[in-house]
């Protein structure tokens, strides 16, 4: 038998699972999927080996492109190719400033807005889910097998419209949502500074587009938001317009056509990346008019043209920090997030601001998918690594489980699980054919259906009809942090998925579940006698009827007068067995006899197919 | 009612748990799961739940809840070295039959 190591209280895994589990930072210029693996976090690259997502989804004829395809035709597509949804994500048409421009028609629909494509109207939660199913599909090529769930970041703003619309986007997107993390208490758990006691902590995430400085506080392994603030037409696009503006100034020129605008600005973009990392670099490039154009941009000139965005970005830090009513100096901490932290002038200028230097050792892009990740491993029930309290909240006081063949339970979420939890296990059908299942959610410790609480029923129709053992129907059971059961079931070849939403404690009191369990302990040596009995039922039963099958088939085609007999009366006794039922010893002896009675037919069954399945063929056929 | 471990068990677990810091002991259980219907978990304990029965081996506290009793009875945990790979075998008289795999039992 396999060796055991010891685990830590209440994580041990069970035999031959895997649960992989991500976090996805959903931004709202480019999108991240990170996992952890072997106890590292990391992002997880596409088949290119491109780590960043652009958040952009273009509605072609008949098709929908996502990420660096679909950016490369905004140019030419802008009404149908989709930028920076997420400032669409649970808003209405009302709520929109009227000074707002974009390139696309929006329409207004009860709840929320949507846009007019060539495909038809997408709602902004459509839109992300074409993002989030791009991630998805990356994750489970790279991971290779299904997540168990994902945690999905979002601004600490968001308000329970936004928040509730990230999460049906991810449902959309065929997604179980472990749970919405604020972004910036993602970047501060990526840094590990969850470890620390207590303390003040600022995030300053500086993005493509928009700019967010959060004030967040953890005590007691939980994080809390004291404020935000921030710019949302602030971000790192904006530096590249400044070195565009002042190339323009350089070549005296009044105005420039769409394709210089695009060049120029795709140069500024790489000298501002080249001087993060180098005193000074040299913009080349070709006019329309043939005009050749090379210029040196020293760090000096590039932090003076640009030193009013940065000062703008730190009105909003003194905001938060007065509405959090903290000083600066009393920050223990501070994050960089953001690719355009990456610049020398902004970080001096954070550094500054708090008198200490911000830490920067992550990726700023990757910063927020890596803590996602590493808190959508500890959620998903694996190994955390190292004392991992801030998600302690709840524990589950009594298993959840569902109901098997033999009105047996199948604990799915033990006792004492701190939530919130999500678990999945795969289960399969009984007889041939068979195209329905239903799925039975019972809450308690005792091994048959009978003696625990039944808490819903629901049925997962449309399974394709295939020989019994052979679909899989993956059963997951997730408990939110409020104690929100739900339980869904997906037929892994086909797809179909049924799904429902309990609330378990419901109408169970303190003494009610102690004496649930209490019984559960007085009864565990019956109640494993009854399971084990109800199990060997359940496997004769089906023997009898895998037996009488095939007796019919080509019981009298294969087998003499006396051996077909001898396994009829075989198959008659086993069933009598079974009638007269309670007697576990006599039923294994049955079973067993039966089994032996039908060895010498089931080889001669398989010999006949395997020459029904040759016949007619050439060898030479046979041999590729 | 008996649960026991070797000696070479008890020395690698009062190891880990010192490697640890904390921990009062050793948590043995089964869970219904696995391809043969049972599975063995193996845990540190950080402490004694008010149902818990206790037992004493070589110094080592060993925490069982009464559900996974009956399954575990006369149970010897012991450490072994198997070529590369060293580890917690559990011997158990009441298992009947094993997986292939040896993850999971059945009774």
């Amino acid at each position: 038998m396999a060796l055991l190591q010891i685990a830590e209280p209440g994580l041990s895994a069970a035999p031959h699972q895997h649960r992989l589990a991500v976090g996805i930072d959903l931004g709202t210029t480019n999108s991240l999927v990170a996992t952890v693996a072997s106890g590292l976090s990391r992002v997880l690259p596409d088949a290119h080996g491109r780590r960043l997502l652009p958040s952009v989804v273009r509605y072609a004829e008949n098709d929908v492109v996502v990420g660096h395809d679909a950016q490369a035709a905004q140019v030419e597509d802008p009404g149908n190719t989709i930028v920076s949804v997420k400032r669409f994500m649970g808003r209405t048409l009302s709520d929109l400033d009227a000074s707002v421009h974009t390139p696309y028609t929006l329409v207004d629909t009860p709840g929320m807005l949507s846009l007019a494509t060539r495909s038809g109207v997408r709602s902004p939660v459509e839109v992300s889910a074409d993002i989030l199913r791009s991630l998805r599909q990356r994750a489970e090529d790279g991971l290779g097998g299904d997540l168990v769930g994902a945690v999905i970041t979002v601004p600490a703003y968001f308000d329970d419209a936004q928040r509730q619309a990230t999460k049906d986007a991810a449902r959309l997107a065929g997604l179980n949502v472990l749970r919405l993390l604020n972004e910036p208490t993602a970047a501060a758990i990526a840094y590990g500074l969850d470890n620390a006691a207590q303390g003040v902590f600022a995030i300053y995430d500086l993005g493509g587009g928009t700019f967010d400085i959060s004030i967040l506080k953890l005590s007691q392994g939980m994080f809390e938001v004291l404020s935000t603030a921030g710019d949302a037409a602030l971000g790192g696009d904006d530096f590249d317009h400044r070195i565009a503006d002042w190339l323009r100034q350089n070549l005296a020129l009044a105005a420039t056509s769409a394709g210089e605008t695009r060049m120029m600005l795709a140069r500024a973009r790489s000298a501002k990346e080249a001087l993060s990392s180098a005193p000074v670099t040299s913009i080349a490039g070709r006019l329309d008019d043939g005009r050749n154009f090379s210029f040196e941009l020293t760090r000096e000139q590039f932090e003076s043209l640009t030193a009013d965005l940065v000062a703008r970005s730190m009105t909003p830090v003194r905001r938060a920090l007065r509405d959090a009513g903290i000083a600066a100096d009393e920050v223990d901490g501070v994050v960089l997030v953001g690719g355009s932290t990456r610049m020398p002038q902004v970080r001096d200028a954070v550094g500054k601001l708090f008198g200490r230097e911000p830490l920067s050792d992550l990726d700023p892009d990757e910063v927020v998918a890596l803590g996602a990740a590493m808190q959508a491993n500890v959620l998903a029930g694996n190994h955390p690594g190292g004392d991992s309290d801030w998600l302690l909240l709840d524990v589950c006081p009594l298993s959840l489980g569902l109901e098997t063949m033999g009105g047996l339970v199948e604990k799915v979420i033990p006792r004492n699980t701190t939530l919130p939890a999500a678990r999945a296990q795969e289960f399969t059908t009984y007889k041939d054919g068979q195209t329905a299942m239903a799925i039975h959610v019972v809450q308690g410790e005792r091994e048959l259906v009978s003696d625990c609480r039944s808490l819903a029923r629901f049925e997962l129709r449309g399974i394709p009809a295939m020989v019994a053992g052979a679909p899989r129907i993956r059963v997951t059971f997730q408990i939110d942090a409020d104690g929100m059961l739900s339980v869904s079931a997906r037929e892994q070849t086909s797809g179909t998925e049924a799904h429902i939403e309990i609330k378990p404690s419901y109408g169970l009191s303190d003494t009610q579940i102690a004496d649930m369990l209490t019984d559960a302990w007085g009864k565990a040596d019956v109640d494993m006698a009854a399971r084990m009995l109800r199990e060997a039922q359940v496997d004769a039963r089906r023997l009898v009827d895998a037996t009488e099958a095939a007796l019919a088939e080509d019981g009298h085609a294969l087998l003499t007068h006396d051996e077909f007999v001898a396994v009829q009366s075989a198959m008659f006794a086993l069933a009598d067995e079974l009638e007269s039922g309670g007697d576990l010893p006599r039923l294994k002896r049955a079973s067993e006899a039966l089994n032996t009675a039908t060895t010498h037919f089931a080889g001669l069954r398989m010999d006949a197919g395997i020459r029904r399945a040759l016949a007619g063929t050439r060898i030479s056929a046979l041999q590729t | 009612m008996t649960i026991t471990i070797s000696e070479a068990a008890a020395r690698h677990v009062q190891k880990s748990l010192a490697k640890r810091g904390q921990g009062v002991g050793l948590r043995l259980a089964v869970k219904t799961s696995g391809c043969s219907g049972l599975a063995y978990a193996l845990e540190f304990a950080d402490a004694a739940e008010a149902e818990d029965v206790s037992f004493e081996s070589h110094g080592v506290t060993v925490l069982v809840d009464p559900k996974s009793l009956p399954f575990l009875d006369g149970t010897e945990l012991d450490f072994v070295r198997e070529g590369l790979n060293e580890g917690f075998k559990f011997n158990n008289p009441n298992v009947k039959a094993a997986c292939g795999c040896g993850e999971s039992f059945g009774v």
